[in-house]
Order: C-alpha cells, then structure tokens, then sequence
C-alpha cells in the first residue's frame, strides 16, 4: 500500500483541527510555505484553506479545519469538523490522518477537542504547540507520558519559533506510510462505547450513510445536527432506535453533561502524570497588562484613545503615498497620450485604464495601513479585549461584541468587514453586522468627500484651532456613517423577530507579541483581495464609462472626435434620468456621473473628470475638476452646485449602496438574494431622501 | 438555594455545582470546561456590568450575564 501512495496513485489527505488560539495557522503556514489554495466548504461560508506538503517526496494535501472547541454542532457551521473527519465534504475525501493542534500551555482545554476526534478511528499525530512558552508559564509537559496515556504520537513544536517542524514531518511520514493504526480506544465511557458499536453494527446495513464518529455525536448531542442529519440519511425510524438507546444509556440524566464530565475527568488523569505544574503566585504578565487595558474604566480609556490614534495614523502617514499615487497616474496617462497622439487607442489606454485603475490603487495606502493595525491588534489578542469592553455598548444597537472588528475593518472596505463577521456567533448578530457595515465610511467614499469638501467647504479654523472645518464636515461624514449603521442594526434586529439566545463566548488569550513575517502575510492576502476587485470589477466598469463617454463615434471630422458629451450614450442616459434627481437640485451631468458610479462608488471622480473635460495633459486631475464644478452652471445661468446640493450629496455618497462587490459578497454570506436586495433598495432610498431633505430644506430657507 | 456565578465579586473564586438548565448553550459551556466540580474565578465585570470574564480550566473565558446566571456554584460558607 504505502508503495501505491508514493507512486502517486492518490494523495493522502491530512486535516488539521485544533481549538482557536493554538497557532494552527502558524504551523500550517509553516508546513506548506506558500502553496496553499483558499476556498469555501460547500454551502456555508467557512473558508477552507487547502495546501501542498512534501515529505521526502511523498505528496501530501494538508487541509485546514476551522477551529473549534468541540465536536458538539447545532449550526452548519460548527459541524464542518465531524463532516470533514467522516468524508462528507464534497470535493475531500475521508483523511488518511489527522494532525490536530494543541497548545501545550493550556492541555485540559485542548485535551477536550483531541479526546473528541480520537473517536473519529483516524490515525493521528499530535503537534504540542506553544512549547516555547511552557517555561515562562511554570508548566513542565512529559510528552512520552502523553504519548502513553493518548495512544498517539506526539511532538513537541513551536510553530512560531519554527523548532520541531522537522521531526513533526518525519512523524507525519511514517505515520501516512506506516501501518497507520487506529487510535486505541481511551475507555472514557465504555458503555457508550459499547452503545455506538451496537448502533454502528445495526445501521451498517444502510450502506455507508452513518459513520461511527457520527453515530456518538447523534447519540451525545440530543436535537444537535448529528441527530437531524443521521435522521434525513437513515430514516425516522432509525432516529427513534438512537433516541431510545440514549434513554437507556443516560438513565434520567442528560448524556452531554455526563459527556463533559467524563471527559474532563479522564483528562485530569492524563494531567496527572503528564503535566506538573509550578504554582507561582505571581500574576503573568498577560494577566497584569489586563488589570490596566481590560479594566471597565481605563480599558475603555485606553480603547478611546488606541482607535483615535491609529485612525489619526491611517490618514497622516497615508497621506504622502496617496499623493505620490496620484502625481504617477496622472504623470503616466498625459505621457501615455501624449506618446500615442489623440486617437481612440490614446483615449482609451490613458483615460480609460490608467485613470481606471489609478483611482482604485490610490485607496491602497489608507487601506493597508488600517489592516496593518487590525491585524496587530488581532495577533496581539487586543480584539478580543476590544469585543469584551464593547459588547454591551454594541448590544444597546443589536450588535455584539464581536461585531466591532468587522465594523472596525469596514472603514477600510465593507467587502473584507463582511467577510469577517463570520466570526459573530449567532446568526442574527451576523445578518445585522453585515446589513450595518456597509453603511461605515469606506476609503472608496473618501475621494468623493475630499473633492467636493475641497471645493466647496473654506479652510476655515474653529475650535480654537483644533480643527478647521473641512476637518469637521469630514468628521460629520464619518459619524453619519456610524449613526445610519447603529440605526441600521437595531433596525435590522427588530426586523428579525426571532431573538435567539444570544451568546458571546469568547475566549481572552494571553497577549502575545505579533510576528513581522505572519502580519505581512495576512496583509499580502487582504492586499491581493482589494486589487483582485480592483483589477477586475472596478477597471471594468471605468473602461464602460469611458466607452459609454467616448461613443457613439464622431466620424465626421475624419480624425477620431469624441462625440459632444450631450450625445454620448453617458449623456443621453443621464438626460433621460434626469427628471428623477432635479429635485435633488442635480443637473444631467451630475445624474450621469451619480449612475456611473452606481458598480463601483470611486468611478464618479473618473466619470466626472470625463464629463468636464479635464484636460488629457493634466496631471492634477482633482484640482482642475475642483475649478470646473465650482463654475459649473444649469442652463438658466444659476450654479449648480449649491451648497444644499453638496451637501446632499454627500449625503447620498454616505448612505447610498454603490458597490457590486458588497452586494456580491453579502449574497454569498447570506446565501440568498433577500439582504442585499433589501440592503440595496433601503440604502438607495435613505441617499435619495437625505438629499432631498437637504437640498429641498436648504433651498427654502434661502441657503446658496 | 445555591447561589450563581453572578453573585461572585471580581477576584473571588467558587466551585461549580451544576446548572439551572441543560439546554444548547449550557453544553457550550460545559464543553469550554465548566463543568460540575471545576473552579471558577471571577475575573472582572466589563463596563456596565455585562459581559463577565472569568477564569476556569487555566483560560480566560468572557460570558454573558444571562450564561453566567444559569451556573450554579457552591455555598461561601456563609450564613
């Protein structure tokens, strides 16, 4: 057998599993270096991170499990670990072995898990992570005792440190290449034990519908999803042989209580001769930093403070890089025309992709440096603290704790702050965050603002100095973005009706300093998914403004001649739309560039740089636009942009949903068509009625 | 009448004896380690009172009033 598999005839398949907070990542990053593929399991979001590992020239595909605390599932979520154990992922076979993670500073905890999965009758290997630390904790592990009283191997690694590695590899080969035993039995419940052979011997006869890992998890987990799914597969009549036999078993108790207890008592006896402990009664560190930074009073001081700072951070250290940006896409579109002449190629490659992609990088900056500090502050285990200080103000407005690092990232981008409520426990939670985040000020908004705050709002200082009050209206945008997404999710909170028990179990761990090498890591990742969008929905749909601009072709004067813009198709589109946003106090060419912007809300600087005819040659496109709007007239010879009209508008930019990827990625996070259609249809209307309240309001009262 | 985690104050420390229910989300707890017998201490309320962090198994776990009221822990001696 073992020389089938090294001819390459299939690909042993390894899963790693392991609680949170063990460094499963690090290590499986260490495994597979960069070779690893990112997808979801089928028919929930839960990223399935796939990779290639080499022993010797053994092929291995390593599989990453989310982490989990137990094999208990009541979502669709939670059960990923038993249906990947028991070859019921499409696409993944049954693993050949199991690598699960433990932190070897923290074993009851994990010992959990790892006594769970040694029932899945899969060979296993053990990583005891986080041995570097056991010295600083006055913990001693005998890891050959472990070895004992497991029935599995086990190596001692750091993943952060990189030691062990090697020998967690030979480990893992002769395991695939062994005779590849079957944990031993542990004997925590031999009557259940006893009770799953029964049931595994009777439902065998179905075939291959009910694995024995499945079977106990049904038994154990009364009205979890084991028990519905083993249900649909074998039948009604099946199900009430497994609850009966749950009856006899448990005897007027409940079977998952006298599971934890059971568990936790046969763990204490592996503690017991393979762990000592030197009880020291000084505090960790860890638990000293706490005393100040989770502290109600001045943890939430300090929490004020942090996100002040790392905001003030994100637009002063951003700013010269987004200059710089600027200054080469304009330097690169006027050499661009001005080597290819005036022709359509010309005007395509210069307005429409130089100018296209250049105004999506320019938010590159501003939205690596936010990552940059959530990501520190996430590998630190800060958020967590965060989530805990915050939970009960989060609550108040129907979210939770947890919800503020997706609302935290969305000021970056809503697309990667919808991804990231994943990690909201209940799914009402999770429907809320993702309905609210959009409504964060994104730097995707923050073009528009400037632009129009630019032109329109004087540099004048208030407050002494603090700020001026360009400053302040931007600060007034981005607390209207946080006021419509607290209103949005309490809104969306008593829509849901079916308040579930919310729960917030989150674990604190020990603060630990980042890694350079894994922040930059997971930034690359958060980068790459920013220019992927960039490179594929936002350039496409500034090349269809430019075209929409650009056509139908002037063919008369011989050379190519863009048509007058009143005739372009953007033209004709935004005249025929007029009439809805006149009261509004928009003209035509506003409507035109609003409608642009609609895929992607960034295109409206582009499209409006189109609209007025910026000059080909300029390289400061914002500046000439400021000049052309602010002279910018309706045909009775009245400006148009109006103070109330500006303002409305940048009403309408702040609550207004004009972002395919967001719509994407809501439906794909919420499975249907439902919220984002919602989502689209509210926020749309919120924009339109903000502005109109403004402008209509500002208007009478005599303001412009 | 036996007493819950919330009567404890920062700092003090009880045995867990049991549950007031046994639904989905007090086997959560129990498979995060509180469990019948294990020590728990209370570390610190958040502000406002809610959530709860506590320390049990030799983690940090945070929990909700409304969790942290179905556990049910040993007398303090105490009259």
């Amino acid at each position: 057998m073992s020389d089938a598999r090294q001819n390459g005839a299939s690909t042993p398949v390894v899963v790693t599993l392991g609680n949170p907070n063990t460094g499963k990542s690090t290590l499986f990053n260490a495994l597979t270096g960069l070779r690893q593929k990112v997808s979801n399991y089928p028919g929930v979001t839960v990223e399935q991170v796939s990779g290639q590992l080499t022993l010797d020239g053994l092929d291995v595909r390593l599989v990453d499990v989310p982490g989990t605390y137990t094999l208990a599932a009541s979502s669709p979520d939670e059960i990923i670990a038993v249906d990947v154990l028991c070859g019921r992922v499409a696409g993944l076979p049954q693993p050949d072995a199991a690598l699960v993670v433990i932190d070897a500073t923290n074993l009851r905890r994990n010992l959990f898990l790892l006594t769970q999965i040694l029932e899945a009758g899969i060979p296993t290997l053990v990583a005891l992570n986080m041995t570097d630390r056991l010295a600083a904790s006055g913990i001693e592990v005998d890891v050959k005792a472990l070895e004992d009283k497991l029935g599995v191997p086990v190596v001692a690694v750091s993943a952060a440190e990189k030691t062990g590695i090697e020998q967690l590899r030979q480990r893992l080969k002769s395991l695939l290449l062994g005779a590849r035993p079957t944990p031993p039995s542990l004997g925590i419940n031999p009557r259940l034990d006893a009770a799953v052979a029964e049931l595994a011997a009777e439902f065998e006869a179905d075939s291959n519908k009910a694995h024995a890992l499945e079977i106990r998890r049904a038994l154990l987990d009364a009205d979890g999803l084991a028990e519905q799914r083993l249900a649909e597969r074998l039948g009604e009549t099946r199900r009430d042989r497994l609850v009966a036999r749950r009856e006899t078993l448990a005897g007027g108790r409940n079977l998952a209580t006298l599971e934890a207890r059971d568990r936790y008592s046969f763990i204490q006896g592996v503690l017991n001769s393979a762990e000592r402990r030197i009880e020291s009664h000084t505090r960790s560190w860890s638990d000293r930093l706490d005393t100040i930074l989770n502290h109600p009073l001045s943890g939430s001081l300090i929490f004020i403070l942090l996100m002040a700072m790392v905001f003030q951070a994100v637009f002063a250290w951003a700013a010269p890089l987004v200059d710089g940006i600027d200054y080469l896409t304009g330097a690169l579109a006027a050499a661009a025309s001005g080597a290819m002449g005036s022709g359509l190629l010309s005007s395509f490659v210069s307005d429409g992709i130089i100018a296209g992609v250049g105004s999506v990088v320019i938010f590159l900056p501003q939205i690596l440096l936010l990552f940059a500090f959530i990501i520190v502050l996430e590998d630190s285990g800060y958020m967590a603290r965060a989530a805990f200080l915050m939970d009960r103000v989060m609550r108040g407005v129907g979210l939770s704790g947890q919800s503020f690092i997706p609302m935290l990232s969305s000021f970056a981008c809503a697309v990667p702050g919808i991804m990231g409520a994943r990690i909201v426990a209940s799914r009402e939670d999770r429907i809320s965050t993702i309905i609210a985040a959009p409504f964060i000020t994104c730097s995707a908004r923050l073009p528009v603002y400037s632009l129009l705050i630019a032109a329109f709002v004087p540099a004048d200082d208030v407050l002494g100095g603090w700020l001026n009050l360009q400053g302040l209206v931007l600060l007034a945008l981005y607390l209207l973005g946080i006021v419509g997404a607290a209103l949005t999710a309490w809104l969306i909170n008593k829509l849901q009706r079916t308040r579930s028990r919310g729960r917030f179990l989150l674990e604190m761990p020990p603060y630990r300093a980042p890694r350079i090498r894994a922040v930059l890591a997971k930034l690359l990742s958060r980068a790459v998914i920013f220019l992927r969008r960039a490179g594929t929905i936002i350039f496409a749909v500034a090349l269809v403004v430019w075209a929409l601009a650009t056509f139908p072709r002037n063919d008369s004067a011989g050379d190519f001649q863009s048509p007058p813009l009143a005739e372009s198709y953007l033209g004709r589109a935004g005249q025929f739309i007029a009439p809805v946003f006149a009261p509004l106090g928009w003209d035509w060419k506003v409507t035109a560039a609003v409608l642009a912007s609609f895929p992607a809300r960034e295109v409206v600087i582009a499209a409006l740089g189109t609209i007025y005819a910026v000059e080909d040659d300029s390289t400061d496109l914002e500046g000439t636009l400021t000049t052309r709007i602010r002279h910018a007239q309706h045909a009775d010879g009245t400006p148009v942009y109006t103070l109330p009209m500006v303002v409305g508008l940048l009403i309408f930019y702040a609550l207004c949903l004009q972002c395919v990827s967001t719509i994407a990625v809501m439906y794909r996070e919420t499975g249907s068509w439902r919220w984002p259609g919602f989502a689209w249809c509210y926020m749309t209307a919120l924009g339109y009625g903000g502005a109109l309240l403004v402008y209509q309001l500002g208007t009478s009262m005599g303001i412009g | 009448m036996s007493r819950t985690l919330l009567s404890l104050s920062a700092g003090e420390r009880a045995t867990v004896i049991g549950f007031k229910s046994e639904d989905a989300g007090v086997l959560r707890l129990m498979h995060m380690g509180i469990v019948e017998g294990a020590e728990i201490e209370l570390v610190r309320y958040a502000p406002a009172g809610d959530p709860l962090e506590i320390r049990v198994m030799g983690y940090n776990l945070s929990l909700r009033r409304q969790e942290a009221g179905t556990i049910l822990l040993d007398d303090d001696g105490s009259p």
